[in-house]
């Protein structure tokens, strides 16, 4: 057996560890993550939606420490100071301040933590209930299925905006509300996808060679479906983000969001909106906020969804 | 000595049309380290009938109206159609292997190829993580997959068709079964892997002694794999014999057509191709009379009344038909 010494490997070694017998889970995940971050250098569009929420990760994150004031602070003798490079303005406020004499800058860096709270949380909350009851459905089929999928059904039908009016009206205007809301009624969503993919892949091929292998019930939605649902449902979990993140905002020009006394960027929107023609920069710039956050989900949103399908992935581009 | 026994089996599908009658009393037996081909046209139940063998078939809307399996399993003598869900897992896989057509759609695209293979040696086989890789790079050289270990951590995008078909016959024989039931695991594939993967699994039944049933719609095909060859019509058995005598004395006038229908390589160019008249029967009736009365041309009056039992011919070849083909008469009643 001494001549049969393992033969090197023709052609680039395109894995870091050489036998991939020793491989361990571990660097499986690193040599993943590296693979995802070269895709993520080669898209263009991808980068830059990665990096514009990674600001706004960042500025929510801590804003005490990138504020220059405290966003609640008020000056009425500095009310509606114009931005730090215009006429009049000052560094000491770089994005002038609004009409009660506090600062954009800081209000606009406080008011990131209140949309993507609403963002992150709201998914949250919708995708654990789809996930949940969309897996049920799926894979019990039949009546459950009816009752479930009913349910939502009528969940959808209901316009949300009339919800966030009674809620507001009922029990007051909060951020838990506001979450739970945006949660409960994007729920039927993820219902409806998780379902349709269960059902898509349950048929598949895949399924059928896993149960002809003796697979059980426990090991095909454990190590078939559920994996296969993460690409399609994180895609629609990063668009839904960025939609609620919009949502709020609109909430907050209507006056239905959180409370007057919480920095949002809808509320500085609303309150900005009767300077518009002689102060512009106090509704503009929580506008900016807005589009370059929404802007950037979207673009990695894109991006993920390229990059979770494997056949999309071989692309040239 | 016969390790499958099956008898009289009956599936049909409820659909919102009506009862879709897919298999019609289905019997045969099959040898250990015997190969089965089975041949029939699209809808004559041949794939149906092997999948209920393992109950792959969705219930609902499908329904094992009828039968038993025999089946000589590695847990002793077991009816397939009326075992508990827990002893069907445990036959799945680990006493038959199953091979399906269609390679690109059997493999999960988000598991490597190589825990795909160890995963059934891990159901069945009590077998720790290191001991399932090594036997899968085994496994994955055994069927011609070059740099086997390399190919361990791929996923299934990165393999071609022929490949994916390699990987799926690996994932059948991982545990070693008795049986190997490969539904037209050569139909999507080009022609010349197509021969590949034939060599392939006639070398692994002959190294593991396996009993293979192949189904297939391709005469040419089960002709080169087959010991005996069954084939199907309108969920019936038409004719079943050793695969020399069927090619060489057809005693079903559908056999005979299929025969006929099959181009040649020493045919006259201008020549046309014969085929067998009429349309595949209707399966939302029950068969009343022989299901190929409507396109054959000795069909008689006895033929539209009732069904034709398998009249045996000679040891190990039966057909269905009330014509006597080679005497050239109706049988006697």
């Amino acid at each position: 057996m001494t001549s049969e010494q393992p033969q090197p490997a023709s052609g680039p070694d395109l894995s870091p560890s050489a036998d991939p017998l020793l491989e361990d889970e571990r660097s499986r995940v690193r040599r993943a993550l590296s693979y995802g971050a070269k895709l993520l250098f080669r898209d263009k569009g991808g980068m830059i939606g990665l990096s514009l929420f990674m600001v706004v990760v960042f500025a929510a994150v801590f804003a005490p420490y990138i504020a220059l004031h405290n966003p609640l602070q008020q000056d009425l003798t500095r009310s509606r100071q114009p931005p730090a490079w215009r006429d009049g303005g000052s560094w000491e406020y770089p994005l002038g301040t609004d009409s009660l004499g506090r600062d954009m800058f800081s209000r606009i860096i406080y008011g990131s933590r209140v949309s993507l709270t609403v963002g992150f949380l709201g998914v949250a909350i919708a995708l654990s209930i789809g996930l949940v009851l969309g897996l049920v459905a799926g894979f019990a089929g039949g009546r459950v299925d009816n009752v479930i999928m009913g349910g939502a059904n009528l969940f959808l039908a209901v316009p949300y905006l009339l919800i966030v009016v009674v809620v507001a009206a009922v029990v007051g205007r909060s951020l838990v509300n506001v979450v739970l809301i945006f949660g409960l009624t994007d729920a039927p969503l993820f219902v409806r996808i998780t379902r349709g993919e269960v059902l898509r892949i349950r048929n598949s091929g895949y399924v059928e060679s896993a149960v002809a292998i003796g697979a059980g019930r426990a090991r095909i939605l454990f190590d078939h479906i559920l994996p296969n649902l993460v690409g399609p449902l994180i895609t629609v979990a990063t668009f839904e983000m960025s939609a609620m993140i919009f949502y709020e905002a609109g909430l907050g020009f209507l006056g239905l969001s959180v409370p007057p006394t919480i920095p949002s960027w809808g509320n500085m929107l609303a309150a900005g909106r009767q300077y518009l023609a002689s102060t512009p920069w106090v509704a503009t710039y929580p506008g900016f906020a807005i589009i370059f956050t929404a802007l950037g989900m979207n673009l990695f949103g894109d991006w993920l969804r390229d990059v979770l399908d494997p056949r999309l992935r071989r692309k040239g581009r | 000595m016969s390790i499958l026994e099956v008898s009289d089996l009956a599936v049909e599908f409820n659909t919102i049309e009506g009862v879709v009658h897919a298999v019609n009393g289905v019997s045969f037996s099959l040898d250990s380290r015997e190969t089965l081909g089975i041949v029939g046209e699209s809808g004559s139940g041949k794939s149906v009938s092997m999948m209920s063998l393992l109950r792959l078939i969705p219930e609902p809307p499908g329904r094992i109206r009828s039968g038993a399996a025999w089946f000589e399993s590695s847990k002793g003598r077991v009816d397939l159609l009326s075992l508990s869900k827990t002893k069907r897992a445990a036959v799945r896989g680990r006493d038959i292997g199953f091979v399906f057509q269609d390679p690109m759609s059997s493999l999960n695209p988000l598991m490597t190829v190589g825990e795909q293979i160890a995963e059934s040696m891990r159901l069945h086989l009590d077998l720790g993580e290191r001991a399932a890789r090594k036997r899968t790079v085994e496994l994955l050289d055994r069927v011609g997959i070059p740099a086997a270990a390399e190919r361990y951590g791929n996923y299934p995008h990165q393999f071609s068709g022929g490949m994916r078909q390699r990987v799926m016959i690996a994932i059948a024989i991982a545990c070693g079964p008795k049986l190997l039931i490969a539904d037209e695991p050569t139909t999507a594939l080009d022609v010349t892997v197509q021969a590949q993967i034939l060599d392939l699994v006639k070398n692994l039944r002959d190294e593991l002694g396996l009993a293979v049933i192949w189904i297939s719609h391709d005469l040419g095909v089960v002709a080169g794999l087959a010991d005996r060859v069954i084939v199907m019509y309108g969920g019936l058995v038409a004719e079943c014999a050793p695969v020399d005598e069927l090619y060489e004395q057809p005693r079903h006038p559908y056999t005979e057509g299929l025969l006929e229908a099959l181009p040649r390589v020493d045919q006259d160019r201008g020549e046309e191709l014969r085929s067998i008249e009429g349309t595949p029967p209707d399966l939302y009736l029950a068969p009343a009379a022989c299901p190929f009365a409507p396109r054959c041309s000795y069909a008689f009056d006895r033929c539209r009344q009732a069904v034709p039992p398998r009249y045996v011919v000679n040891n190990g070849h039966d057909t269905a038909c009330f014509y006597d083909l080679a005497e050239r008469r109706p049988r006697s009643e």
